[in-house]
C-alpha cells in the first residue's frame, strides 16, 4: 500500500483508539509513537499488533501516532486499515488473512 | 510465614509490630471471644457551666496540646466536600507537629491536598479504609516512612477498641451541634447524615473536638454524638463544600452494561431462594450494585414480598423502598445522599448506628450477621473468587475495603457483580493483585458474560439452574475473557512492602508492595 496524505481514524473515547499515520520519505522506517492508558499492562502488545498488521499491508516507511483508551486488539486493527487507507486514498476492502 | 491463601506474610513489619496470617473468615471468630484486651477509654471531668467553646479550629487544636508522634483521627461522612482533614492537618503542620498516625475512617479524593504532609514528615503513618487519587498513587510509590494499614469498617473498631489505632486527637465534623458538644449529621446546610463512623473515635480518644458550622441552641437533638465524650467545640464557617457533602439523590447507572449486569444479578437473587419474606438487604452504592436494587423493587411488588430491613451505607434508593413500605427498617452507619440524612432526621424507622454495631466483628453480633442478601461490586477478582476493592490495574491504592469483608463473611447471599473487564483490562483473571475479601465468602459472580458460583455453594449452583440460569466455570470464564483482552503483563513492584491490609478480625489477608515506576 503507498501512503499519499496525512490521515486519522478512530477516537478518544474511552475503550476506543485514535490513529494517525503520516507518509514518510522511502528508506526513512517505521516511527511509532504510543501513548496507551494500558501502556504497563498492554504497551508492547499494542506496538506488535501495530507493527504485525503493517507488515500485512508491506508499509516500511511511515510515521504513526497513536492514542490508545485501552482498545481491543480488533478495535486496533480496525482504526489502523482504515487509517491506512485513507491515507492511500483507497477506500475498499478489508485486512484479509 | 504463609496465611492460609498462601500469600507470604512477615512475622513482624517495622512499624507496625508483629503480624498475624489470615486463617479463615471465622477461625478467630468461632472461639467466641478475643484474646487481645479492651484498652480503657480515657476518665475525664469538666467543672458545671465552664464552657467548651473555641473562637476557632487552631485554638481547640492549641488547647489539646499536640505533640510529634501522636494520632489524629477523622470520619469521613462529608465524602467529597471535606474540608475538615486537610484543614486540621495544615494547623498542626504550622504548629511544628511532625510524625502524625492519620486514622480517618476513610480518605477520599477530597483528600489530595494532604500529599504534601505525606512528603514532608507531617504524616508518617495511615489506618484507613480506603484511599484513593493522588494519596493513593503516592503511598503504593512508598512516600510515607511507616506501612499503611488498610482496614474494614466493622475491623476500624476493633483496631480502636484493642489500642490498635490509640486516638489522642479525635476532630469530629458535625453538621450542627450545641456548645456542649451533643452533635448530628441530619440537618444544617452541611448535612451528611449519619455518624457511624465517629462514634468509636469519640468513645475513645484521649481529646475530642467537634467543628461544626452550625451551633444550635443546646440541647442538639438527636445525640448522634454525646457531651459526655466531648472535650471543645468549635464553630467555622464550612466544613466542606454542601454540594459535594449532600449532592442530589443518588442516580442510577445509565451505562447499558451495568444494567444489563444488575438485571442479570437480580435474576440470580429472584432465583436463589434467599428472596424470601422478610429479608435482609444491602447493596453498595457504585455503578451496578445500586442499579440492583431497582430490580429488586420490582421484583418484590411482583411477587408482594416484603423485606424485613436495609443495612449500611444507605442511598435514596433504599429510602423509597422504606417509604414504600418494601422494607420496614433501615438501618443506616453512613448515609449517601441529602434524602437519606433528612429521612433519618424524620422517619423513626430509620435508624442510626455506629460502625461498631454495624459490622464489627468482636462484639455480641453486628448487624452484619444478620444479612441475607448484599451485593458487592469489585475491581478485580480471581478464580478463587478472592476481591481486590483496593489497587487498580497499575498497583495504586484507589479504593477502599469499607465493608466489603464484613458483609460478604455475614450474609446469607454474598453478590459480586461487577463487568468481566474494563477497556481492556481483564477484572475476572486467575490471581488478583490484592485480596481483600476471601474468596469463602463470595457466593455468586455476576458478569455481563457469565454467571459462577463459588464451588462451596452447590445447593446455590442448583437453585439458579433450577430456575433457568446458565452457571459458568469461573475458570472458563476468565480464559474466555484472557482472550478477549490478552495477557496483561504483571504489575511491578519492589520486595518493600508500604502497606498492609488487614482482615476484619485483624489477621493479614495480604500486603502491598511498592509499585516500581
Amino acid at each position: 500500500m503507498v501512503l499519499k496524505v496525512k490521515a486519522q481514524a478512530g477516537s478518544f473515547e474511552s475503550s476506543d483508539i485514535l490513529i494517525m499515520v503520516e507518509p514518510v520519505a522511502k528508506g526513512t522506517g517505521r516511527t511509532i509513537e504510543l501513548k496507551s492508558i494500558v501502556m504497563q499492562q498492554f504497551g508492547d502488545d499494542v506496538l506488535q499488533q501495530i507493527n504485525r498488521d503493517l507488515d500485512h499491508y508491506n508499509i516500511d516507511d511511515i510515521r504513526i501516532i497513536v492514542n490508545d483508551k485501552g482498545a481491543l486488539p480488533p478495535t486496533i486493527s480496525a482504526r489502523l486499515e482504515t487509517a491506512l487507507k485513507r491515507s492511500a486514498q483507497v477506500q475498499a476492502g478489508t485486512l484479509t488473512k | 510465614m504463609k496465611n492460609i491463601l498462601n500469600i507470604e506474610i512477615p512475622d513482624n513489619l517495622n512499624g507496625i509490630g508483629s503480624l498475624e496470617p489470615f486463617q479463615g473468615a471465622f477461625t478467630k471468630l468461632k472461639k467466641g471471644w478475643m484474646e487481645e484486651k479492651t484498652v480503657p477509654p480515657p476518665n475525664k471531668a469538666k467543672m458545671p457551666h465552664s464552657s467548651k467553646l473555641c473562637k476557632t479550629l487552631r485554638e481547640a487544636i492549641e488547647k489539646t496540646k499536640p505533640y510529634s508522634g501522636m494520632t489524629v483521627s477523622f470520619h469521613h461522612h462529608l465524602r467529597g466536600g471535606d474540608d475538615i482533614v486537610v484543614n486540621s492537618i495544615r494547623i498542626l503542620a504550622e504548629l511544628g507537629i511532625k510524625d502524625i498516625t492519620l486514622a480517618s475512617s476513610s480518605l477520599t479524593s477530597a483528600h489530595d491536598a494532604l500529599l504534601p504532609f505525606f512528603k514532608d514528615g507531617t504524616i508518617t503513618q495511615v489506618f484507613s479504609s480506603g484511599i484513593r487519587g493522588e494519596l493513593g498513587k503516592a503511598i503504593a510509590q512508598g512516600v510515607l516512612p511507616k506501612p499503611f494499614v488498610i482496614h474494614s469498617h466493622g475491623g476500624r473498631v476493633r483496631c480502636v477498641h484493642t489500642g490498635k489505632i490509640k486516638i489522642d486527637l479525635a476532630i469530629i465534623a458535625a453538621s450542627a451541634a450545641d456548645e456542649e458538644g451533643n452533635a448530628t449529621g441530619t440537618h444544617g446546610k452541611s448535612a451528611f447524615g449519619s455518624m457511624g463512623y465517629a462514634t468509636i473515635d469519640s468513645w475513645y480518644a484521649k481529646q475530642v473536638v467537634v467543628v461544626t458550622d452550625n451551633i444550635v441552641d443546646y440541647p442538639c437533638v438527636p445525640q448522634s454524638i454525646t457531651q459526655n465524650y466531648i472535650d471543645y467545640v468549635v464553630e467555622v464557617n464550612s466544613i466542606g463544600d454542601p454540594t459535594k457533602i449532600a449532592g442530589g439523590s443518588t442516580r442510577i447507572t445509565k451505562a447499558p452494561m451495568d444494567l444489563q449486569i444488575a438485571r442479570l444479578a437480580a435474576n440470580v437473587i429472584e432465583k436463589s431462594g434467599e428472596l424470601k419474606e422478610g429479608f435482609s438487604f444491602q447493596v453498595g452504592a457504585g455503578g451496578a450494585s445500586l442499579a440492583v436494587a431497582k430490580y429488586i423493587r420490582k421484583i418484590m411488588k411482583k411477587t408482594n414480598t416484603k423485606g424485613s430491613f436495609v443495612l449500611g451505607g444507605v442511598t435514596s434508593v433504599g429510602v423509597d423502598m422504606l417509604n414504600e413500605g418494601l422494607f420496614s427498617s433501615i438501618f443506616d452507619v453512613q448515609s449517601f445522599d441529602a434524602e437519606v440524612s433528612s429521612s433519618l432526621m424524620k422517619n423513626p424507622y430509620h435508624i442510626e448506628i455506629p460502625a461498631g454495631v454495624y459490622a464489627n466483628p468482636f462484639n455480641c453480633g453486628c448487624m452484619t450477621n444478620k444479612l441475607d442478601i448484599v451485593v458487592l461490586g469489585a475491581l478485580e477478582i480471581d478464580t478463587d473468587f478472592n476481591v481486590n476493592v483496593i489497587t487498580g490495574s497499575e498497583g495504586y491504592v484507589r479504593g477502599a475495603s469499607g465493608g466489603h469483608s464484613d458483609t460478604a463473611s455475614g450474609a446469607n447471599l454474598t453478590v459480586v457483580v461487577c463487568p468481566s473487564f474494563r477497556g481492556r483490562i481483564p477484572i475476572v483473571k486467575e490471581k488478583v493483585h490484592t485480596i481483600v475479601t476471601p474468596g469463602e465468602s463470595i457466593d455468586v459472580l455476576v458478569t455481563e458474560r457469565g454467571i459462577c458460583v463459588n464451588p462451596n455453594r452447590p445447593e446455590l449452583k442448583q437453585n439458579l439452574i433450577d430456575g433457568g440460569i446458565e452457571v459458568k466455570d469461573i475458570h472458563d470464564l476468565a480464559k474466555e475473557v484472557e482472550g478477549i483482552t490478552g495477557k496483561a503483563k504483571p504489575i511491578e513492584t519492589t520486595d518493600r512492602i508500604v502497606g498492609i491490609v488487614e482482615y476484619r478480625d485483624g489477621t493479614v489477608i495480604d500486603v502491598i508492595r511498592q509499585v516500581v515506576e
